[in-house]
């Protein structure tokens, strides 16, 4: 396989590889990272790549699996890089600024889910797969996929309503 | 839409039963329209979701060409080996020739070293006769 017939392939979905890794990784930089090892990992193997039948969801599983081992090597070697840990909330010129970018917020708490419901969330809402496509990808049956999917967004819901009720009050 | 019916399409929507299609059209109602106060927490999500699909990888990917550099090698190769045999057995025949002119010449030296023995041992003769003759005269 030639080089553009790669990047033609590759390219449909190569941002939703960074979308996913970075909401794992939570670091952009790590996840520019992650995203370019994957890709030259396919590339590395693109003379089988026609063999797959869905080269997008083979690479989905793939940065999900190598972002999983990055975190687990990460908490192995005790390094803690998330920005999500400097939480200053006491000013109150910092609630305004809150209240008014209360999009932000949920992405802070879609820090904070469990693996597998940011996962179901990310895959959902934000990339719009189906309940069998995320059940491949995440090895999780569609019931599972679905009851992860209902408690993050239960989850999400009510975290925001709470932010914001402590925006007015 | 009415509000009843993404009242009840966000009851779906948290139980995660809902299509889609579905979600398109509660996506479409919490990004365009005036939101019922009582469901400004699903707009403030489904905005987050949309500005999160906007996010992009920009970085570039250095993707070498590695399988090509082989195949030049392997043409270079066998170009090596052709011209090799090629122009090698030339050589060889070459070395082959010269060498059958050296033993000829050999052979072809030998063979005057000992005809110029003999004419030597001629000449001594003729002397001989010389002699002889003068002998007889004399006599």
């Amino acid at each position: 396989m030639k080089q553009t017939e790669f990047l033609n392939v590759v390219l449909p979905f190569k941002d939703k590889l960074f979308r996913l890794a970075k909401r794992l990784l939570v670091s952009t930089e790590e996840a520019e990272d992650a995203t370019q090892e994957i890709l030259l990992k396919l590339w590395s193997k693109n003379d089988r790549i026609k063999e797959y039948a869905n080269v997008e969801a083979f690479a989905m599983t793939m940065t999900k699996n190598f972002c999983l081992d990055r975190l687990k090597s990460k908490q192995a070697s005790n390094i803690k890089l998330v920005h999500s840990n400097y939480t200053d909330n006491n000013t109150s010129l910092q609630r305004q600024v809150e209240a008014q970018d209360s999009v932000n917020w949920v992405q802070k708490i879609m820090e904070d889910l469990p693996e597998q419901q940011k996962l179901t969330l990310q895959l959902r809402d934000v990339e719009q797969y189906d309940f069998d496509e995320i059940g491949k990808l995440l090895e999780m049956t569609p019931v599972a996929v679905r009851v992860a999917l209902s408690r993050a967004r239960k989850t999400v819901r009510k975290k925001l309503m709470e932010k914001h009720n402590y925006g007015i009050a | 839409m009415e509000l009843h019916n993404i009242e009840k399409l966000v009851e779906k929507y948290l139980d995660a039963t809902t299509t889609v299609t579905e979600e398109e059209t509660l996506r479409n109602y919490f990004l365009n329209s005036n939101v019922a106060p009582h469901l400004k927490e699903y707009a403030t999500m489904f905005q987050y979701f949309s500005i999160a699909k906007e996010e992009q990888f920009t970085k570039h990917v250095p993707l070498k060409p590695r399988k090509s550099n082989y195949k030049w090698l392997y043409i270079a190769a066998a170009a090596v080996l052709i011209f090799g045999i090629y122009f090698g057995n030339d050589y060889r025949e070459q070395k082959q020739a010269e060498y059958v002119l050296n033993e000829t010449e050999k052979a072809f030296n030998l063979i005057a070293k000992n005809l110029s023995k003999g004419t030597e041992k001629i000449a001594y003769l003729r002397k001989l006769e010389e002699t002889t003759n003068k002998i007889y005269i004399n006599d």
